[in-house]
């Protein structure tokens, strides 16, 4: 009962600020106004905040932007050891720089470092912190030129990618986060600059507690579903998650931004219903992931199990199954990767499921702009499909789907696949994979292709049970990150040009309707096959081969 | 009012009218399974890996063929041999697909190569002296030639000199002779057809080997055809899925070792053909190729398959009122008496003047007489009266009897005529008259002199007369999401009247050539598409403007260049069956798509328990078709996925049933029909096929 008390307010909450909070980031993304503070930042860096820019200039923007990112932060890991508050804990080797650095900028945030023990208050704070922010208005940016191109007609200006960064950062996440952060502290979460304290147990023996400013970046680490923990334990660490209301908090948090966003979307394009549309999509799979990982986790079978009354290892008590599953489905669900248990510990299907839920390319309901943008796509790939089946050349939204914009939707498409098959693969062939597992059989082949899914879908979840600090896994799943991120983002942009440069097409009653059940279950039918097509044989080898032993 | 004739009164209308308007399958010839062992021969042709080269999805294929076969030679087992076997026929059966619907193309090709005999020409000399012989090849654009009764014309061309009547059977495969004169809309002649009577001097107007006939003969052969761009854009996705497939298959052999176990490659590529979309991939072209030839059928030629995909996603039409919407002529609708006339004695009067007069109006007024007002049963003919023949002088026409004088005309002729005679022309017949015009109507005043005075006995109304059928198929248009304008040069009166009553969405009154082409400039400046018919020669640039333009054979030949179809006869109407040929090419490309793709979730059901129950005996639980052994399940997919080719080669060929239903109701239906049963079918195929394929000796 309680289980499904969480999950009741969960969406209430979620209801409630649907509509006032899309309406929000709609007006942010669209109002022709500076604030004082943006006006001044713009005069600092010298940016005429009024010139919007084509798509290849967007891209230049986002690609430069990241490429300055990964650079800062790498140079900020590497040279820790001079920086204040690093607690001696001396500079990151190379390849986990690269990776952590390439990690956060891309809005995935593996982790192949452990928070409390790597890293000091300041990259935490300066660098990994400043990224969670800049990552996520990111997301949201690209997300909002795509609906550009579905809105402008007959333009090749999309906006102004620094004006979209700056208002995403200053009018959306800073103020949401400041907020949330206070709260977070009144519920307990720890937040210091302290490097820990120590204590003595109760054998009389002493250790020591490691502490730091973990409520400032909880928030921002769900809110923009990044999922980079300060601590290694991440949101099962009590300092970072302590009770059943954070967790509930921290759980609305990831959700909030991707589910509003499809209001947003509703508004900018001028079709609420469409928004609603592509709001039930997202629900409809993230509902089904939940349920196949809850029940999963109450039906597995052990001697375990069937003392404590379900799957318990790897999960908080404080938690239990129900929100530990709620938690599963809607990290992995948004491409966060927070973890509140350990996913290693799910049984063969809730850990199949979890996979799953990224397998599907990161909409359920995805990342913040990423999840968006992501469904957008696949919807592109099924109106294609879709409108040569009424009798016309196929369109979307009022947008012709011809050779252009179909490249650019494959290209999108293509990006996750292939990093994670090809990565998994060519991992398999290196001879220290074996031996960095601590299973076998199909359970060790899940917890790689959970790797590479993870990284290639921005996600950062890990399965755990793969030692990932050899430098093979550092540099491959670095490259996932990469690819992953910016392939689909290239293509995005380029696709909402050449959107933005066509002429509309007006609705008639030969146009296929997409505010209907009808388009809604074309497009969820669309986004389980083309992951079913693509990783069925994957996955008969890892969790099914599990699941049905 | 105005009131419909019942019955069409006219032999006019074309024979496809009089049918109800045609729902489901636009037929295009019976499909025979002769015509797939015809275009064996064809097919093993194509095998050449460079044709192969251009579909990328078949020559993943054929490389797969090439490499199971190597593997056969090597390590020879039945199961190595029969899979090699099958993957080749796959190739095979997709070349079929193909050969079938150019063979189809090239039967047509072969009649219309038939009239490009080559003929000498009567050249005129640019010094005007006699003309000379010269062969039809030698002929260049801008020289004029002679051609006499009985002579083949031997170029493309405009009359510029005389009439004649020309035999285009063999282009068109009308018997009937049209005329062709100079000047005007009706100059067109076409290079192949026969000059019957008289004499007629042409200036040529292509150059040999790109007249109308070439293009044609190019067409339809389908050795023109270049991809459109929707197939373009498919192409690439099924590209994208290949490649998805590729990884996916490519990827599992670290995998499976990592697992403990190797796969064999002759199984990997057994599925990676299976996966990849070769249904679609195979049936692509020959689905583009059938829709062309779906419009040669119906005796339009398309000059791209581009404008055919247009075809399918116009929402504009724009429609001639005369000849399109009505018949050509006005007819006689309804008769007003007044006065001391009776209703009878203005039939009977009215009736015996128009016996003699051929017009189509009078013709009319005597179906109108003998229909409704029981007259059927009068004798045919006048025995002493003088037919008074109608001249834009006098604008009225009549009959002269012995004891009586009947008129009929213009009702200010009228009235001169009856009040010259010392007859009274009453108010009340001006009041009438006012009525029929103002209803978009022409009035006919009938009169009559008898013993030396004129009566009027009242007014026949001659309407435009919508053609029956055109209401009901302007409301499927319209739930096909298409509008339709109605083009004319009426004032605005009866250009409201007769919109009405057929039911069109809008019209444009006193239409000249630069009001439509303004209209379709407006139409797709709001981004709508837009197709039109035209024939004259001022109708160019707007059958050049529009997306699709129909241009009629009769048409002139400025007509026939600016627009992308040509319609062989001349029936304006067709124009919508174009639409429905354009939406139902791509309904078939659609369907067979998600077909292909929707395949593929049995195929995997059938092939990865049997790749992996070596690994993990557990999987054994996936092979939910309970099929004998891992070599028969394998091969039972790819027996299946080669056979369903051929199977769908009709399908393709004659086109998926369309419905003008809305796009919604379309989308739920072919979703069922192609989606749900796509992923039905191979369940069902692939078990049945697995029963015979068990008793292979070393599979079962």
């Amino acid at each position: 009962m309680a289980g499904f008390a969480q999950v009741g307010v969960l969406v209430l909450a979620l209801a409630l600020i649907y509509r006032p909070f899309g309406g929000y980031l709609a007006k942010v993304y669209s109002s022709p106004k500076h604030t004082r503070l943006e006006r001044g930042l713009y005069r600092l860096f010298r940016l005429d905040p009024d010139a919007e820019q084509r798509w290849t200039g967007y891209a230049v923007g986002v690609l430069g932007f990241s490429a300055v990112s990964i650079v800062f932060l790498y140079a900020l890991q590497r040279l820790q050891a001079v920086l204040p508050l690093d607690f001696d804990r001396g500079a990151v080797p190379p390849a986990m720089a690269f990776n952590t650095a390439v990690s956060f900028v891309t809005n995935t945030n593996w982790q192949s470092y452990s928070g409390e023990q790597a890293l000091g208050h300041t990259v935490q704070l300066a660098g990994l912190t400043v990224q969670n922010f800049a990552s996520a208005a990111v997301g949201i940016a690209v997300a909002i030129v795509l609906l550009r191109g579905f809105t402008r007609a007959s333009a090749d200006r999309l906006g102004n990618f620094w004006v979209d960064l700056t208002r995403g950062v200053l009018r959306v996440l800073l103020p949401i986060s400041a907020v949330f952060a206070v709260l977070l502290v009144s519920l307990g979460v720890v937040q210091s600059l302290a490097a820990g304290v120590d204590v003595t147990n109760v054998d009389g023996s002493t250790s020591s507690i490691a502490l730091a400013p973990a409520a400032s970046q909880e928030v921002i680490k769900e809110l923009g579903t990044n999922g980079g923990g300060i601590f290694n334990a991440n949101s099962a660490h009590p300092f970072e998650n302590p009770n059943g209301w954070t967790n509930l908090i921290e759980t609305f948090l990831l959700l909030a931004i991707p589910v509003s966003l499809t209001r947003t979307a509703g508004l900018l394009l001028g079709s609420k219903k469409h928004g609603y549309v592509l709001l039930s999509v997202m629900a409809t799979l993230w509902a089904g992931l939940l349920a196949i990982t809850w029940w999963a986790e109450t039906h597995t079978g052990g001697a375990a199990s069937a003392l404590a009354g379900a799957n318990m290892e790897g999960k908080e008590v404080r938690f239990g199954i129900p929100a530990s599953a709620l938690w599963a489905a809607s990290t992995t669900g948004t491409s966060t990767g927070a973890v509140n248990a350990m996913h290693d510990s799910f049984s063969g299907l809730g850990g199949g499921g979890a996979l799953l839920g990224m397998l599907l390319g990161e909409v359920a309901p995805g990342g913040v702009g990423s999840g968006l943008y992501g469904l957008l796509i696949l919807a592109i790939i099924a109106m294609f499909l879709a409108g040569l089946m009424v009798g016309r050349t196929p369109e979307y939204l009022g947008k012709k789907l011809g050779k252009r914009e179909v490249t650019c939707a494959t290209f999108a498409v293509l990006a996750m696949p292939t990093v994670v098959l090809l990565g998994t693969g060519i991992a398999m062939l290196v001879p220290g994979t074996r031996d960095a597992l601590t299973n076998n059989g199909p359970h060790g082949l899940a917890e790689v292709l959970y790797a590479y899914t993870s990284a290639g879908n921005n996600n950062g979840s890990a399965f755990a049970g793969l030692t990932v600090t050899s430098d093979w896994f550092q540099a491959s799943l670095g490259m996932a990150m990469l690819l992953g991120r910016f392939i689909p983002i290239i293509a995005v942009l380029c696709l909402a040009g050449s959107l933005a440069a066509q002429r509309r097409v007006p609705e008639t009653a030969g146009t296929l309707p997409v505010t209907g059940p009808l388009f809604a279950s074309l497009l969820t039918g669309t986004v389980v096959l083309v992951a079913a097509l693509t990783f069925l044989p994957a996955l008969s080898l890892g969790p099914i081969a599990e699941a049905l032993a | 009012m105005t009131r419909t004739i019942r019955r069409a009164p006219e032999p006019a209308a074309p024979a496809d009218l009089r049918k109800p308007a045609p729902t489901g399958r636009i037929a295009a010839g019976a499909f025979h399974p002769r015509q797939l062992l015809a275009a064996v021969p064809l097919a093993l042709r194509k095998l050449n890996p460079r044709h192969q080269l251009a579909n990328p999805v078949l020559f993943v294929v054929w490389l797969g063929s090439v490499l199971v076969t190597a593997l056969a030679v090597l390590e020879p087992t039945v199961f190595a041999i029969l899979v090699a076997g099958w993957l080749w026929f796959t190739v095979l059966f997709a070349n079929l697909a193909e050969a079938v619907a150019e063979g189809r193309g090239k039967a047509q090709a072969e009649t219309l190569r038939r009239t490009k005999t080559e003929t000498v020409a009567r050249r005129i000399p640019s010094d005007g002296a006699h003309p000379e012989p010269v062969g039809a090849a030698e002929l260049a654009v801008g020289d004029l030639v002679i051609v006499e009764a009985g002579a083949v014309i031997p170029a493309d061309g405009d009359v510029v000199e005389g009439i004649a009547t020309v035999d285009e059977s063999a282009i068109t495969g009308e018997s009937a002779p049209v005329i062709r004169e100079s000047g005007g809309d009706r100059c067109a002649v076409t290079g192949g057809t026969t000059v019957l009577s008289d004499r007629i001097v042409v200036r040529v107007h292509s150059r040999p080997g790109e007249s109308f006939v070439d293009r044609m003969i190019a067409l339809v052969e389908g050795s023109a055809r270049q991809k459109t761009p929707n197939e373009t854009a498919l192409s690439i996705l099924l590209s994208t899925l290949t490649i998805i497939f590729l990884l996916a298959v490519v990827a599992l052999q670290p995998m499976a070792a990592f697992s403990g176990g190797t796969l064999s490659v002759v199984v990997l590529i057994a599925l990676l053909v299976c996966l990849i979309p070769t249904t679609i991939g195979a049936l692509l072209s020959a689905i583009g190729i059938a829709g062309m030839d779906r419009l040669v059928q119906r005796n339009v030629l398309a000059s791209s398959g581009r404008a055919v995909e247009a075809a399918g996603d116009v929402s504009t039409l724009l429609l001639d009122k005369t000849g399109t919407i009505t018949f050509g002529n006005r007819q006689a609708t309804r008769l007003w008496p007044c006065g001391s006339a009776t209703v009878d004695e203005l039939a009977e009067a009215a009736r015996l003047a128009s016996l003699a007069d051929d017009t189509p109006e009078g013709r009319s007024i005597v179906a109108l007489c003998a229909d409704e007002y029981g007259l059927a049963n009068q004798p045919g003919n006048v025995e002493h009266g003088e037919f008074v023949e109608f001249s834009a002088r006098t604008r009225m026409s009549g009959l002269d009897l012995a004891d009586r004088r009947i008129r009929k005309g213009a009702s200010s002729a009228l009235r001169d005529w009856v009040t010259s005679h010392g007859g009274e022309f009453p108010s009340a017949v001006a009041e009438i008259v006012d009525q029929v015009s103002a209803q978009g109507a022409t009035p006919l005043v009938c009169a009559e002199l008898r013993a030396g005075t004129a009566r009027v006995l009242g007014v026949v109304q001659l309407s435009d007369v919508v053609k029956p059928g055109m209401r009901e198929r302007f409301a499927e248009l319209r739930e096909m999401g298409i509008r339709t304008v109605m083009i004319t040069g009426d004032n605005r009166v009866t250009a409201s009247v007769i919109a009405e009553q057929a039911g069109v969405d809008d019209y444009l009154a006193e239409a000249t050539p630069e009001d439509k082409l303004r209209l379709i400039r407006a139409e797709q400046e709001g981004g709508r598409l837009v197709a039109m018919t035209g024939d004259g020669t001022n109708d160019a640039p707007a059958l050049a403007q529009a997306d699709v333009g129909v241009a009629m054979n009769t048409g002139t030949m400025a007509a026939k260049e600016a627009g992308n179809m040509v319609d062989l006869d001349s029936d304006p109407t067709k124009l919508i069956e174009i639409v429905r040929i354009g939406k139902q090419l791509l309904i078939t490309r659609g369907a067979l798509t998600t077909f292909s793709i929707a395949n593929d979730l049995a195929k995997y059901f059938a092939i990865l328990p049997a790749m992996f129950v070596a690994i993990y005996p557990q999987l054994d639980g996936l092979n939910i078709m309970r099929l004998a052994s891992p070599d028969s399940a394998i091969l039972s997919a790819v027996v299946f996925n080669a056979l369903v080719i051929v199977a769908l080669i009709p399908l393709a060929l004659r086109g998926v049933r369309y419905r003008p239903v809305g796009a919604a109701k379309l989308l739920r239906r072919n979703l069922l029909l192609y989606g749900l049963g796509g992923i039905v079918t191979p369940f069902v195929g692939i078990w049945l096929i697995d029963l015979v394929v068990r008793f292979v000796h070393g599979l079962g």
